[in-house]
């Protein structure tokens, strides 16, 4: 039995690229999908991109955060359109697989699972772009822009934040004037996920500035139209290989027919797709969670201490009991809410409740990990140090920490006007 | 001509586990261990596939004997383009005994009962790495065997086979129907995508019980007892080839 599962360690598809940790080489800790309440479709599904993520990820996931840069994004593009994940939530007749969010999450969580800032990329590209245009884009500009998001010859975007406006994103400076059968766009974007690297970017701009919220209208812009660029990758602390940067609009002329949504009705598609998004990138700290669990729980069932394995010291335990209990509690606090959206049931409250509660817990469990590996946990061999460095991140994007509060104290305020 | 391949699936603990033998030496440990299809069956299956795509056969067939966790991988088999499914139900006593003999009298009987023209089964499942079904399933149907295939081509006149046996590779040709068994290169298993994993929820598995096929499953083995490998010792360096030989000499190995 040994010698074949060896050699078939060894023949199988990883092998060229091996991924020989010390002490803890392709451990997992199970997920027990029968408590998260999954179909038998759905642990097929997890299954099916796990492997998937195992094979044509994880052998570059640290190398991809060591050099801020994923060389074979493209490919990996185009594998993930084979294999149907980037229009999950796109109907079938549009190309798309026509599943639900709470597949969305899934797949977002399996793979952020092996590397968080490609799934991240993952997710600003198949909800921020896709689901965007999914639910506002008419039959031209879906049948123009659709079908090479979908195959993964095309890389999408999001744009809404400024330099000068994260939070309060409603103030955005970003103008959009009318000029014959297009606007011109003049101005910039920040901390724009895919920027560098996007074909097509749903962007927010002020069509009426004089009107504040009532003045925001969404367009479709592509990478290449007259007037449009990128300034240089950020260098960011975490997220490292989700390529990050400033988009710059000098004079960019944007057909009128690529106005995406009613003319300064944008602010409706903005804050309805910010739930969605914050639904399905919550699925991102859920998934570090998990990754620290499938690395911290059998090093400390490898590593010796004081004449024994260190995972059986009582404040060991302990700190297992409680990364454990963290992501389980997480965990179906985003299915339940994702479950809730595939029944057509939205609650802003309950999305921004959800990336508040995992992005904070994911934190916390990758401090954890980190102490659990000792001073292993400090070194750049082992994972932990990016684990951190990425969940911190889900504090701040799509939303901050403090954003997220003032949603549901406001949701609770409103109910006693 | 029916054009159907039958393949053998079987669901076993996943290859990239730490296996552990039971307190009580009686077997390994199962329970909440990941387990997934046998990676020779998963060869198998994209073979059977690729014939199909070809237009070479005209369905695919796949069966797996077990409780009902083989369900599952079944529908992976059907994710990945196989047409139905065949779910013969082995569970308790009768599972943890089922072997190659069984099985190979399980699917001798389907292949009858289906009219099967080709079988095509991975050369051995990585936990009991006994390498016997096929060559037993082909015995029993009195069919020509094609081995370790690493290259398999559909011609008039029969099949050619490539092996790979420890001489190299050694190319036979034999008549249909026959038997194949698939070895590590023969081809490179596709993904289930998301959009297969969707349409493979409406193709059917059917279930099927060991004695309506009139097989028996009395087992002719006693497992004993199970233990882990001897702990590999550490090795030591010599300086000269006498040396060598002298150690070797004191181990009692010369």
């Amino acid at each position: 039995m040994f010698a074949v599962r060896n050699s078939l360690r060894l023949c199988s598809r990883l092998s060229n690229l091996a991924v020989v940790k010390r002490g803890c080489a392709g451990a997992s800790i199970p997920v027990d999908d029968v408590v998260n309440g999954l179909t038998d479709e759905q642990i097929q599904l997890r299954q099916s991109v796990r492997k998937f993520c195992l094979e044509k990820l994880a052998p570059y996931a640290d190398d991809i955060d060591k050099n801020n840069a994923f060389p074979g994004m493209r490919e990996y593009w185009k594998a993930m359109g084979d294999m149907g994940l980037l229009g999950i939530t796109a109907p079938v007749e549009e190309g798309g697989t026509g599943l639900g969010y709470l597949d969305h999450v899934i797949v977002m969580e399996e793979m952020s699972r092996v590397s968080a800032a490609i799934a991240l990329s993952y997710g600003a590209h198949s909800n921020l772009c896709v689901n965007q245009l999914v639910r506002h884009a008419n039959r031209q500009q879906k049948d123009k822009y659709m079908p090479k998001l979908l195959s993964g010859e095309h890389v999408g975007a999001l744009a809404m934040s400024e330099p000068n406006a994260g939070s309060d994103v409603v103030s955005m400076k970003l103008r959009a004037t009318k000029s014959g059968d297009h606007y011109v766009l003049n101005g910039n974007k920040f901390w724009i996920t895919n920027g560098p690297d996007a074909d097509v970017l749903i962007v927010y701009a002020k069509t009426d500035p004089g009107a504040h919220q009532k003045g925001i209208t969404a367009f479709i812009v592509e990478k290449g139209m007259a007037g449009f660029s990128t300034a240089q990758k950020l260098e960011k602390l975490g997220m490292r290989g989700s390529n990050t940067c400033e988009l710059v609009f000098e004079d960019c002329k944007v057909p009128e027919e690529n106005m995406l949504g009613p003319l300064n009705k944008g602010v409706y598609v903005m804050m309805s797709g910010l739930d969605l998004e914050r639904l399905v990138l919550a699925a991102g700290p859920v998934g570090i969670m998990q990754a620290v669990l499938d690395n911290a729980i059998p090093y400390m069932h490898v590593r010796e201490a004081f004449g024994q394995k260190i995972g059986h010291f009582q404040l060991m335990q302990g700190k297992m009991a409680d990364m454990y209990t963290r992501l389980s509690s997480c965990r179906q606090y985003l299915y339940n809410v994702a479950r809730a959206c595939d029944r057509g049931h939205f609650s802003a409250k309950d999305c921004a409740g959800v990336i508040l509660y995992c992005a904070e817990n994911a934190t916390q469990v990758a401090l954890d990990g980190i102490q659990c590996l000792g001073g292993n946990g400090y070194i750049n061999d082992y994972p932990m140090g990016r684990f951190l460095r990425d969940a911190k991140l889900y504090e701040i994007g799509a939303g901050t920490s403090e954003v997220r509060r003032l949603i549901i104290g406001r949701a609770f305020n409103s109910m006693f006007k | 001509m029916s054009g159907r391949v039958l393949v053998g699936v079987k669901r076993v603990i996943d290859y990239a586990v730490k296996i552990r033998v039971k307190p009580d030496h009686s077997g390994v440990v199962t329970d909440g261990v990941k387990h997934s299809m046998n990676p020779f069956c998963e060869i198998a299956v994209e073979e059977a596939v690729k014939l199909k795509e070809k237009k070479l056969m005209k369905e695919v067939v796949v069966v797996s004997c077990g409780p009902q966790q083989s369900q599952e991988t079944i529908r992976t088999a059907l994710a990945m383009g196989a047409d139905r499914g065949i779910h013969v139900e082995v569970s308790g006593k009768d599972y943890e005994t089922l072997g190659p003999l069984q099985v190979s009298k399980i699917l001798a009987a389907l292949a009858k009962k289906e009219d099967a023209q080709l079988i095509i089964l991975g050369k051995q499942a990585i936990d009991d790495d006994c390498n016997q079904t096929g060559q037993m399933t082909a015995a029993l149907l009195d069919w020509p065997q094609g081995t370790f295939a690493s290259e398999v081509s559909l011609e008039k006149d029969g099949i050619k086979v490539v092996r790979e046996i420890d001489g190299g590779l050694e190319t036979i040709k034999i008549s249909t129907p026959a038997v194949l068994t698939a070895d590590l290169r023969l081809n490179t298993p596709r993904y289930a995508t998301l959009p297969n994993i969707m349409k493979a929820k409406k193709k059917k598995i059917a279930n099927v019980k060991p004695a309506d096929l009139g097989v028996d499953l009395t087992s002719r083995l006693e497992v004993l007892r199970v233990d882990e490998p001897p702990q590999r010792q550490a090795g030591m360096k010599v300086e000269t080839v006498d040396d060598l030989v002298s150690k070797l000499k004191d181990a009692g190995k010369v």
